[in-house]
């Protein structure tokens, strides 16, 4: 995995995110409006396309989407 | 481990009765237009039947019953077994089930009992009801399942208030040497148990005046001790870690495959969940059926509901193989292997 993939991934799952804006050091909850849907949507989406468990807790210690990949690629089998 | 076979039981009939009163959730106005909009297409709940003040599970249930009973022709005396799986019970104490067989004029002959599960409840349900039969000397039994979620997701609450519906479901079972067997698989996690619950008002913690006290738990979500407090990661997670091992294991301990299927019914759990699983699972989206967005999450009746609202004519009309996996509160969870045939299912009734 790489993070162009991961950041590739992201924008598939939200509309509202104009392709290229996002960038590893985005903070990800001013990048988009941030609530817990988005939240479940992001995990799904890290389920799904990794088959990695992200947990509340994960979500919370992260400010930018680097900091989220970085939680991934440490779980990924 | 809980894998059962139990053979000679057939479904007979199945019915459902909602309120009439529909809330829809694009006039929510706790949350915001965009979040509203959000919750619509992700969670995939549109709108919802809520049950006036009064009105229990048990109300909804009894005119279910009646109608499958009258439609089947079935002799009241016949039913040896009734029982109600919910979260919502008329009262604490005495048991539903027993209110309900007086009701319904079923004979001093029936078995009558409450199990207080939710979302699994409809698979665990079939599992106690075919259990008992196999003797073979009930040989008619009543599964009612239902909830009205309605009265403990509290308004202020975005993370309940717009994710569930009320119903009140009846499955008519019988004994009938030959039928083929029901195939189970149910599990616990009982570590899990705080991802979904209601604080007080039971022994643990009994009803005082701090049970009424209204709290902000954060953005968007207010409710006192009374109400449904849900976890949706947790869930989420759970729901995303345990269904499809738990399919799996049933598939193959009974030697089946998801092809031998007509239909898998998920619990509507929500539709980001139902979504995730299955894909997971490589399901094509015609075996799929959904009734969330019409009904929202209906708790342990979420299973039986979209049977009815979404394969009456199917079911009626001919031989049907399902796979029923239902899932949640608890944590608990498990799945059927069950066929149709010919059932009997009237018309979804307002009440």
């Amino acid at each position: 995995m790489n993070i162009d993939e991961f950041i590739k991934h992201i924008e598939d799952e939200f509309d509202d995110l104009k392709p290229g804006v996002l960038k590893p050091d985005s903070h990800f909850r001013e990048a988009f409006e941030w609530n817990s849907i988005n939240a479940l949507i992001m995990i799904a989406m890290v389920k799904t396309e990794y088959d990695v468990t992200m947990t509340a807790e994960d979500l919370i210690k992260s400010k930018t989407v680097q900091d989220i990949y970085n939680i991934v690629e440490s779980r990924v089998k | 481990m809980a894998l059962l076979t139990l053979p000679d039981i057939r479904i007979a009939g199945l019915s459902a009765a909602v309120p009439r009163q529909r809330e829809h959730n694009a006039d929510y106005a706790w949350i915001s237009k965009k979040e509203r909009e959000s919750l619509i297409k992700v969670i995939g709940v549109e709108e919802r039947r809520v049950a006036p003040k009064g009105v229990t599970t048990a109300d909804l249930c009894v005119p279910a019953a009646e109608q499958l009973l009258a439609d089947l022709g079935w002799d009241k005396n016949e039913v040896g077994l009734l029982v109600f799986v919910s979260q919502s019970r008329d009262y604490l104490v005495p048991t539903t089930a027993c209110i309900l067989q007086n009701r319904l004029g079923l004979s001093h002959e029936c078995a009558a009992f409450d199990i207080g599960l939710g979302c699994s409840g409809y698979v665990y349900g079939l599992s106690v009801v075919a259990s008992m039969m196999q003797s073979g000397s009930i040989r008619k039994a009543l599964l009612l399942v239902g909830d009205i979620s309605t009265i403990t997701a509290a308004y202020r609450d975005k993370s309940t208030h717009p994710l569930f519906g009320d119903v009140g479901t009846v499955t008519a079972l019988e004994y009938k040497p030959g039928a083929a067997p029901m195939e189970f698989n149910l599990q616990t996690d009982g570590a899990g148990y705080k991802a979904l619950m209601i604080q007080d008002g039971g022994a643990r913690n009994i009803f005082s005046q701090k049970s009424l006290e209204v709290k902000k738990i954060s953005q968007g979500i207010y409710r006192s001790r009374l109400n449904l407090e849900l976890d949706g990661i947790e869930v989420f997670n759970f729901s995303l870690r345990e269904v499809v091992p738990n399919i799996n294991t049933l598939l193959k301990h009974t030697g089946k495959t998801l092809s031998d299927v007509d239909y898998v019914i998920f619990h509507q759990a929500n539709r980001l969940i139902n979504e995730t699983l299955r894909k997971m699972l490589r399901l094509e989206k015609e075996k799929v059926p959904y009734s969330i967005r019409e009904f929202g999450n209906t708790s342990g009746a979420s299973v039986p509901l979209t049977m009815i609202t979404q394969l009456a004519e199917p079911m009626k009309n001919g031989h049907l193989r399902f796979l029923l996996t239902a899932f949640g509160v608890g944590l608990s969870w498990g799945s059927v292997l069950v066929d149709t045939d010919h059932l009997v299912c009237p018309d979804l009734i307002e009440y």
